[in-house]
C-alpha cells in the first residue's frame, strides 16, 4: 500500500452542492441585469438624453421660465409643509403605539397603512368630495375666503393623504425593537417626559426618523395621481413639477418636459444615495426590512 | 375571566398628546376624506352605484385595471424572487449598483417614468422601434400598460424577499443535499417554501401599488375607451365633468374589488404559513 490515499479525496471537478452549476448562476445573472436595463437604467438614460437633445442652454432656459420656476416653489412649499406634519404625525403615533399596551392597536396600525392600498386617484377623489364648493364643508370654507379644492390646502391635504403611512411605518418596528427600558431608567432618575423623549428616545430613532423621512419626502415632491385630481393645474398657481411635466408633454414641449423630469430625476437619484448611505452606516438603527 | 382592560396604565408620559395627535392627523387626513367618498356612496345608493358601473365602458376600465395589475404582479413575484435571489447569493461585478437601483421606482416621481418609459418604448422609441420591426407595438397598447405597471411594482417582492434570503440557513440545504436531493429539488422543495409568505406579501403590495397607479400609465397607455383606458383614468374623467356621483360610484368599486383581493390574500398567507409551519 502507498501513502497516497487510492482515489483524490475531491473529484476533479468538486461541486458545492448548495451552490447552483456556474451555467445556472450566469443566466439568473444575465436575467437579473438585463430586466433591470431595460425597466431602470434605460429610462434613467432617456430622461438626461431627452432634455439635452437641444442641448445645455435649451433644458436650462426651459427650466428658467417663469412657469417653471413657479411649479419648483411650489413642490418645495408643498413638502416643506407636509414632511414635516407627517414627521410629527410619525412620532407621535410610533410614540403611542410602542409605549403603551391599548385594546385596538392592531386596528390602528391598520388604519394608518390604508393610504398604501387606496389608489392616489381616489385619494384625491376624496378630498374632493370632503371639500369641493359642492359639499356642505367646502361651499362654507369657500364663502370664508378659504378655498381647499384647487388651491395649495388641498393639494398639501393630498401629499399629505399618499405619504401619510412612511414615518410611522419606519419608526414603529424600530422602537419596538428598542424596548421601553432605556425611556423607564430616564423616568426613575427624574427626567421629564419631554427630557427622556430628546435625550432617549430620539438619538435612537434618528437615523430611522431620517430614513422615513427621506422616503416620504421623495414621494411628496413627486406625487401625481392624487395632486392632479385635487390641483385644477392652473398654470403658475397649483401647477407643481409633476403636473407641469404633464402639461409640458402634452403640449409636445418634450425639451421643456423632460428638462423639469430631470430635475426631479436628480431628486431620485440624491434620495437613493442617501438611502443606501443610510443602510450601509446605520443598519442597526434601521427596521430590519432594511440591512441588507 | 377578566376581559382585558381598554388601557393598561403606565409610568410613561404622553399618551394623552401623543395618541391625541395620531388620532386628530388619522381622522383629518385619511378617515374623513374617506368617510366623505362612503357618504357619498350611501346617498347615492347602491342601485346608483350599480347603475354607474354597469356600463360597458367602466366594466373594462376596471377589468383592464385588476387584470393587468394582476399579471404585472405575478411578472413582479416570479422576477423579484429571482432578483432577490440573485443579489444575496451571488457576488457579481455591479452588484451593489443593481441593488441599488431596485428601489428607484419607488424614489422615482410616476409621471417622469411615464414620460421615460412611454419614449423609450413608443414606435419611434429607442426599444419601440426594434419592437415595431417584428409587429410588436408596446407603448399605447396593453402591454405597455403592463410595462408601466412591472415598473411600480417592481420593488416590493425584491425588498420582502431579500431578508428572508439573507436568514436562510445554509445548514438545511446542507442537510437537503446528504439526503440526495438535487439542486432542483432542494430550491423547490425546501427553499421557495420558505420565501413563500415574504413573496406573498410583496406580491399584495406590488398589486395593490399597480391597480391603483395612474401617473406612469397614462402617457404610455394611449387611453383609448374599452381597449386601453384605466380606472383611475376614468375617476379623472368623470371629475374634469363634475360627475361626482359617477367618480364616487367607480372609486367605491375600486376600493370592494381592491379590498376583497387583499383579503384573498391575506387568507392564502395565513394558509401557507400554517402549511409551512413558519410564523
Amino acid at each position: 500500500m502507498s501513502d497516497t490515499a487510492p482515489f483524490p479525496i475531491r473529484p476533479a471537478r468538486f461541486r458545492n452542492p448548495t451552490e447552483e452549476t456556474p451555467l445556472v448562476r450566469r443566466l439568473a445573472i444575465l436575467a437579473a441585469v438585463l430586466g433591470l436595463a431595460l425597466l431602470v437604467f434605460a429610462p434613467l438614460l432617456v430622461v438626461f438624453a431627452e432634455a439635452l437633445a437641444k442641448g445645455w442652454l435649451a433644458a436650462v432656459t426651459s427650466l428658467a421660465s417663469r412657469d417653471a420656476l413657479s411649479a419648483i416653489k411650489l413642490t418645495l412649499l408643498i413638502a416643506a409643509i407636509s414632511v414635516p406634519l407627517n414627521a410629527a404625525f410619525g412620532i407621535a403615533a410610533a410614540w403611542a403605539i410602542t409605549k403603551f399596551d391599548f385594546r385596538g392597536k392592531a386596528f390602528l396600525i391598520t388604519l394608518i397603512d390604508l393610504p398604501f392600498s387606496v389608489s392616489p386617484v381616489v385619494a384625491g377623489l376624496c378630498i374632493v368630495l370632503m371639500f369641493g364648493t359642492n359639499s356642505l364643508l367646502g361651499g362654507w370654507l369657500v364663502a370664508q375666503g378659504f378655498p381647499v379644492v384647487f388651491a395649495l390646502p388641498g393639494i398639501v391635504l393630498a401629499t399629505m393623504f399618499v405619504t401619510f403611512p412612511f414615518v410611522a411605518r419606519e419608526l414603529i418596528p424600530v422602537m419596538i425593537e428598542q424596548g421601553r427600558a432605556e425611556e423607564e431608567a430616564a423616568l426613575t432618575l427624574g427626567a421629564s417626559g419631554w427630557r427622556v423623549f430628546r435625550t432617549v428616545t430620539l438619538p435612537n430613532i434618528r437615523w430611522a426618523l431620517l430614513y422615513g423621512v427621506l422616503l416620504c419626502n421623495a414621494r411628496a415632491m413627486g406625487e401625481f395621481g392624487a395632486v392632479a385630481v385635487v390641483s385644477g393645474k392652473i398654470r403658475g398657481q397649483t401647477a407643481t413639477m409633476p403636473i407641469t411635466i404633464e402639461m409640458l408633454y402634452n403640449e409636445y414641449l418634450s425639451v421643456a418636459a423632460f428638462s423639469m423630469a430631470a430635475l426631479l430625476t436628480c431628486l431620485a437619484l440624491i434620495t437613493l444615495l442617501l438611502k443606501t448611505a443610510l443602510e450601509r452606516r446605520h443598519a442597526d438603527q434601521l427596521s430590519a426590512a432594511h440591512r441588507h | 375571566m377578566t376581559a382585558r382592560p381598554l388601557f393598561q396604565r403606565s409610568p410613561m408620559p404622553g399618551f394623552g398628546l401623543s395618541m391625541g395627535v395620531t388620532l386628530t392627523m388619522l381622522s383629518l387626513v385619511v378617515l374623513l376624506p374617506i368617510g366623505a367618498l362612503l357618504m357619498k356612496g350611501a346617498a347615492f345608493g347602491p342601485a346608483g352605484i350599480w347603475d354607474t358601473v354597469n356600463r360597458p365602458r367602466v366594466w373594462a376600465a376596471l377589468f383592464l385595471s385588476f387584470r393587468l395589475s394582476l399579471f404585472a404582479a405575478l411578472f413582479n413575484l416570479v422576477f423579484g424572487t429571482l432578483l432577490a435571489w440573485v443579489l444575496v447569493r451571488y457576488r457579481f461585478p455591479g452588484r451593489r449598483l443593481l441593488d441599488a437601483a431596485v428601489d428607484l421606482p419607488f424614489a422615482l416621481p410616476t409621471a417622469v417614468a411615464g414620460i421615460a418609459l412611454t419614449a423609450l418604448y413608443a414606435p419611434n422609441g429607442a426599444f419601440g422601434s426594434l419592437a415595431k420591426e417584428i409587429g410588436w407595438k408596446i407603448a399605447y397598447s396593453q402591454w405597455g400598460i403592463f410595462l408601466a405597471l412591472v415598473f411600480v411594482g417592481l420593488p416590493f417582492v425584491t425588498r420582502t424577499v431579500q431578508p428572508v434570503v439573507e436568514e436562510i440557513d445554509r445548514e438545511v440545504e446542507e442537510a437537503s443535499a446528504t439526503l440526495g436531493a438535487g439542486r432542483l429539488t432542494t430550491i423547490t422543495r425546501i427553499i421557495l417554501p420558505m420565501l413563500a409568505p415574504a413573496a406573498l406579501t410583496g406580491f399584495a403590495l406590488a398589486l395593490a401599488r399597480a391597480v391603483g397607479e395612474y401617473g406612469s400609465v397614462i402617457f404610455i397607455a394611449g387611453n383609448i375607451p374599452l381597449v386601453t383606458e384605466i380606472a383611475p383614468l376614468l375617476i379623472v374623467i368623470q371629475l374634469e365633468e363634475f360627475n361626482y356621483d359617477a367618480a364616487a360610484a367607480i372609486g367605491i368599486a375600486m376600493l370592494l374589488i381592491s379590498f376583497a383581493m387583499l383579503l384573498v390574500i391575506n387568507l392564502i398567507q395565513i394558509w401557507s404559513r400554517r402549511r409551512i409551519g413558519h410564523v
